[in-house]
C-alpha cells in the first residue's frame, strides 16, 4: 500500500507537467488551429537556455534563469507566433502542423549542437529530502511540483474565467469573427495565448529538469505524453487537459512498477489508441461539428 | 456551368494528361541513367545512390498519403522498421526467398495501415496524426524489446542480397541496378494508380473533402485506401533497405525518422509525382556532398524546410513550377494557365 501511494504521488507529480504542457498545447490549438508538435521541445529548451545563459555568462543562477526564461518567451512565445504561425496559418493545418515538426528537429539538434549531447544536472529549487506520508516515503520534489503546478493551474483557470482579459481570449478562440466586431483586439488575444503557451512550458521545464536532468532528447516523450493527454482529455478545454495530464501521469507510473519497465510506454499508448476508438471527442471533450 | 469553364477545365485535363506522360518518359530516362550512373562512382557512391532510391520509395508512399489523400502519417519509419524486418527475419531465420519476403512485407504493412486507418479515420483528419504516432513509438518499442526475434539493440545482421534468376547480386553495382529495376516498377504502379480514377478520386479527396463526398467519392474508403497503399509502400522500401545495408537494428526506424521522412515529402513537394526523389535527394544523398556539416545538417534541413513551408508551401518542385512559369511568360509563349 505503501508503495502504492508512493507511485500514485510520482505519477500524479509527472502527470501534472503533462498537463502543464497539455495544457498550453490546447490553448494556442484553440485560437489558432495550430497542433504543436514541437510542445516537448519546447519543456525541454528553458531549462537548457538558462544552463547555457550560466555557462557563457558567467551568471549566478537567478541571473541566467531571467535571461533564460526572457529569451524563450521572446523567441518561443512571440517569435514562433509572428515568424512561424502568422506566414503559414493561411495555408491551412497541416502545413503549419509539418512546420512545428521542422521547428521540434531545429531545437532538438539546436540544443545537442549548441549546448550538450550530454544530460546536465539542474539545480532543484527545494531540498531532495524524503518526507514520510502514511508510511510511504514521498519526495518532497514530487510534493514541490504538484503544488506549484496545481497553483500554476489555478492561476490560468482564474485568469481565463476570472478576469476581463482572460474572457476576452477566451471569446478571441470560441468565435475570432464575433471577436473582432464586439472591439476585441484579436490579435493581441493570439499573442497572448502564445505567451501563456511559452510560460506554461517555462514552468514544467522548471519543474522537471531537477528529476529528469536538462537533455536534448527530454522533449520527445514529454512531447508525445502531452499530445495524449490533450487527446484523452478532450481537445478543446484545459479541464480536459488536466485530467488527461494527470491519467497519463498516473497511468505511466504505475505501468512502470506494476506492468514492464520496458512497454512502460506502451501503456498511455494504448489508452489513447482506446480513447480515439470509444470516445473520440476525448474524456470531457464535447463533439465537435464539421465546417463545410 | 459555363462554357469557359467547361474550357478550361479540359485544357487543364489536357495539360495535365501531357505533363504525366511526361512523368512517363522522365521516369523511364532516369531509370536508364541510374542504371549506368554508378560506373566509376565506387562502392560508397553507389551505396548512396541505392539509398536514395530506396528511402524515395518510402517517400513516395508518404507522398500518396500526404500529397494526395491530404492525411499526415507519422509512421512511414515504423513501417519501413516493420518491412525491413519482415524481410530480415523471413529470409535470415526462416529461408524464405527475398521475393516472397518483399511481398509479404508489403501485404503487411497494406493490413496494418488499413488496421490503424480505419478508427483514426473514423474520427477526423488530425487523428491519424495522432494514431500514427502512437504507432511508430509501439513498433520502436517491440524492435528494442523482443530480443528473441528482433536482435533487441544488436539488431539482425548478416542479411542477404536476393538472386535474380541464378545470378546474385551481392555487389554493389548489381545490387544497385536491381534497386532501379525495383523503383522503377513500383514507381510505373504509382504512376498507374494516380492517373487512374482512384488517383483522381485521392486527389478530389485532398482538395475538397466534402465536395467529393457529394459528389459520391466515398470518402473515407478511398482515404483508408491511400494511407494502406502509402504504408505499403512504406513496407517495400524497408523490404529493400534491409539488404542493402545487410546489418539493421532499430534505429533508423524511429519517431524522429518518421517526422524527417515527413519534411522530406514537404521539401520535394507533396503532391507533385517527383517530390518524393527530389526531397529524398535533399534528405539522404545531401548530407552526404556536405559530409563537413556533420550533424549540423539536420538542423540546416528543418530550416530549409521551414523557410520553403513559409514562402513556398509546394517544395522544391512547386518552385521549379513557379520558375519555368516566370520563364514562360517572360519569353511570351502561353505559360499553362499558372498564376
Amino acid at each position: 500500500m505503501a508503495e502504492f501511494i508512493a507511485y500514485l504521488i510520482a505519477g500524479i507529480a509527472t502527470g501534472a507537467i503533462y498537463a502543464l504542457a497539455a495544457i498550453g498545447f490546447t490553448l494556442v490549438w484553440q485560437t489558432s488551429q495550430t497542433i504543436n508538435f514541437a510542445q516537448g521541445e519546447f519543456v525541454m529548451l528553458p531549462a537548457v537556455l538558462i544552463l547555457l545563459a550560466v555557462k557563457l555568462f558567467g551568471l549566478p543562477l537567478w541571473a541566467g534563469g531571467l535571461i533564460g526564461i526572457a529569451v524563450f518567451l521572446l523567441v518561443f512565445g512571440a517569435g514562433f507566433k509572428l515568424v512561424v504561425v502568422d506566414p503559414m496559418i493561411k495555408h491551412g493545418v497541416l502545413p503549419l502542423a509539418i512546420a512545428t515538426m521542422a521547428l521540434s528537429i531545429i531545437m532538438k539538434e539546436g540544443a545537442k549542437d549548441g549546448f550538450s549531447a550530454e544530460a546536465q544536472s539542474f539545480p532543484s529549487l527545494v531540498p531532495t529530502d524524503m518526507i514520510n506520508i502514511l508510511g510511504a516515503a514521498i519526495s518532497l520534489q514530487h510534493v514541490a511540483i504538484i503544488v506549484v503546478a496545481f497553483a500554476a493551474i489555478g492561476l490560468l483557470q482564474w485568469f481565463v474565467g476570472g478576469t476581463r482579459l482572460g474572457r476576452q481570449m477566451q471569446a478571441t478562440a470560441q468565435n475570432p469573427t464575433v471577436a473582432r466586431i464586439l472591439g476585441i483586439p484579436v490579435e493581441r488575444m493570439v499573442l497572448l495565448t502564445f505567451l501563456l503557451n511559452a510560460a506554461l512550458a517555462v514552468v514544467a521545464s522548471l519543474l522537471i529538469s531537477p528529476i529528469y536532468l536538462a537533455k536534448f532528447s527530454n522533449g520527445e516523450t514529454i512531447g508525445l505524453f502531452a499530445f495524449i493527454a490533450a487527446i484523452v482529455g478532450g481537445f478543446n478545454q484545459i479541464r480536459g487537459a488536466l485530467v488527461g495530464g494527470l491519467l497519463i501521469g498516473v497511468a505511466d507510473s504505475l505501468a512502470a512498477a506494476y506492468v514492464s519497465t520496458q512497454y512502460r510506454m506502451a501503456v498511455p499508448l494504448i489508452l489513447l489508441v482506446a480513447i480515439i476508438l470509444i470516445k473520440p471527442e476525448g474524456l470531457m471533450g464535447r463533439k465537435e461539428e464539421r465546417r463545410v | 456551368m459555363s462554357a469557359p469553364a467547361l474550357e478550361s477545365t479540359a485544357a487543364a485535363t489536357r495539360s495535365a494528361a501531357r505533363r504525366i506522360d511526361g512523368a512517363l518518359i522522365t521516369l523511364l530516362i532516369g531509370a536508364a541513367i541510374l542504371w549506368f550512373a554508378p560506373t566509376g562512382m565506387g562502392r560508397y557512391g553507389t551505396y548512396v545512390l541505392s539509398l536514395w532510391l530506396v528511402m524515395s520509395i518510402g517517400v513516395m508512399g508518404l507522398n500518396l498519403t500526404l500529397g494526395y489523400a491530404g492525411q499526415s502519417s507519422l509512421a512511414q519509419a515504423g513501417f519501413m522498421g516493420l518491412g525491413a524486418y519482415t524481410t530480415a527475419i523471413l529470409t535470415t531465420k526462416w529461408g524464405v526467398s527475398w521475393y516472397a519476403a518483399f511481398g509479404l512485407s508489403g501485404l503487411l504493412t497494406f493490413f496494418v495501415g488499413i488496421l490503424l486507418g480505419f478508427p483514426a479515420l473514423r474520427v477526423r483528419t488530425h487523428y491519424l496524426a495522432f494514431v500514427t504516432l502512437a504507432f511508430s513509438t509501439l513498433v520502436w518499442l517491440l524492435l528494442r524489446n523482443e530480443q528473441w526475434l528482433t536482435g533487441g539493440a544488436f539488431g539482425i545482421p548478416n542479411i542477404d542480397r536476393p538472386q535474380f534468376f541464378g545470378i546474385k547480386l551481392f555487389g554493389a553495382l548489381e545490387f544497385h541496378r536491381f534497386v532501379v529495376a525495383v523503383t522503377l516498377v513500383l514507381s510505373l504502379v504509382l504512376w498507374w494508380l494516380v492517373r487512374s480514377p482512384w488517383g483522381r478520386a485521392f486527389t478530389a479527396l485532398r482538395e475538397n473533402p466534402v465536395r467529393a463526398a457529394s459528389l459520391g467519392v466515398d470518402t473515407r474508403a478511398y482515404t483508408l485506401l491511400a494511407f494502406a497503399i502509402g504504408s505499403a509502400y512504406g513496407g517495400f522500401s524497408g523490404s529493400l533497405f534491409a539488404p542493402l545495408v545487410e546489418f539493421i537494428d532499430p534505429s533508423p526506424f524511429t519517431l524522429s525518422q518518421s517526422l524527417f521522412l515527413l519534411l522530406m515529402v514537404v521539401a520535394g513537394g507533396s503532391g507533385y509525382f517527383f517530390g518524393p526523389f527530389v526531397g529524398a535527394l535533399l534528405g539522404v544523398v545531401l548530407p552526404e556532398w556536405l559530409r563537413f556539416a556533420g550533424s549540423l545538417y539536420l538542423i540546416i534541413f528543418a530550416t530549409i524546410v521551414l523557410a520553403l513551408l513559409i514562402i513556398c508551401p509546394q517544395g522544391v518542385s512547386g518552385l521549379i513550377e513557379r520558375c519555368w512559369a516566370a520563364l514562360g511568360r517572360r519569353f511570351g509563349r502561353k505559360a499553362g494557365g499558372t498564376p
